[in-house]
């Protein structure tokens, strides 16, 4: 693997601004893990092994509250279900002629929102046999940024007043609200992110199953739409 | 018994936590495999991962779980739509959004006080 580019991904991740929402997110992550009582080994083999924020929480909590093993496994597994398209779309961008199964296999394993956004943001412009040793680069540097966060948070956070404790759990939200915003160039994203905005909330309402999934079926499938009818228009 | 009690967590983590979330991502790379960057279907695909994406923020946003839930709906809304705003007028800053947004969630959660 090239040196200089993975260095240059490892760069780039401590200049993005999720190094910092990273960290902050997992400082309260942390929080949460010496709460439900859980070891600083055993939250930062979660944070390298699980790597997503939202499922980290489902376990630590339903874990520690009480919830079934299977109970825990189901709600992990339907909030994980974005990785996969997530996976689709990064990987023809990344992947070059002589890249290696290993080398996909960990680019997967590193994708989350986070990876996902600042990887399609910067790839594009660079050389394709370039991208994999960067996107490597990058994900070490994130999930380094996650696990220092948590170290911080499961030692140092006693005490931490609410207020500040959701702050640092609307960090999620708040950057993936405003880095897809920036990320979402074409037709189909700008009209997938309106209408999945408007969609989630709703099936959440009225208790459908499955809501993440349908909500990207539907708002991706009319952005896909909308595209195709603006270029049958042409 | 103790090596039980000792590596019980990390077999759970294993079970519950690692494979339920990583078979996603494995999915994703046998799925991936032949497909262009500029093909239809991966537009499609793009297409949806925006959707869900946005579909996470709104739910994370209007049902939250934890210390947030002590912050009032209508700032936490107002909140997210500063953050928005600020990113657009501050020269497309995400750090300016995040500081913004940040600001008027801790400022709104302390006025409107638990």
């Amino acid at each position: 693997m090239p040196e200089a580019t993975f260095q240059g991904g490892l760069k780039a991740a401590w200049t993005s601004v999720f190094a910092y929402v990273l960290f902050g997110t997992y400082v309260g992550l942390g929080a949460l893990a010496l709460d439900f009582g859980f070891s600083v080994q055993w939250l930062t083999l979660s944070t390298i092994f699980v790597w997503a924020a939202p499922a980290q929480v489902i376990i630590i909590s339903g874990l520690g509250g009480g919830a079934s093993l299977i109970e825990v496994a189901l709600a992990v597994t339907l909030s994980a279900v974005r990785l996969l398209p997530m996976v689709v779309a990064l990987l023809p961008v990344v992947r070059g002629p002589r890249t290696r199964t290993w080398q996909l296999l960990l680019i997967a394993h590193f994708t989350a929102i986070s990876m996902w956004v600042e990887s399609l943001r910067l790839l594009p412009t660079m050389p394709r046999e370039q991208r994999a040793a960067f996107c490597i680069g990058l994900g070490t540097g994130l999930i380094s940024a996650a696990v220092i966060g948590g170290l911080v948070g499961f030692y140092l956070t006693a005490g931490l007043p609410v207020v500040l404790a959701a702050g640092l759990l609307f960090l999620t939200p708040l950057s993936f609200l405003v880095s897809v915003a920036r990320n979402s160039r074409t037709l189909v994203e700008r009209t997938a992110f309106g209408l999945g905005f408007v969609i989630a909330p709703l099936l959440a309402a009225y208790k459908i199953e499955l809501d993440l999934l349908w909500t990207g079926i539907v708002g991706g499938t009319l952005g896909f739409a909308a595209h195709r009818l603006r270029e049958a228009m042409r | 018994m103790s090596l039980v009690n000792e590596f019980w967590p990390y077999l759970v983590l294993i079970l519950v936590g690692f494979l339920p979330n990583e078979v996603w991502r494995v999915l994703g790379l046998v799925f991936a495999r032949g497909l262009d960057e500029d093909s239809q279907v991966i537009l499609w695909v793009r297409g949806v991962a925006t959707a869900i994406l946005a579909g996470v923020v709104a739910k994370l946003i209007v049902s939250p779980s934890g210390a947030l839930l002590t912050v009032p709906l209508s700032v936490r809304v107002a909140a997210a739509a500063a953050g928005l705003i600020a990113f657009l007028l501050i020269r497309r800053s995400v750090f300016a959004g995040v500081l913004v947004g940040e600001a008027v969630l801790i400022g709104g959660g302390l006025v409107a006080g638990p």
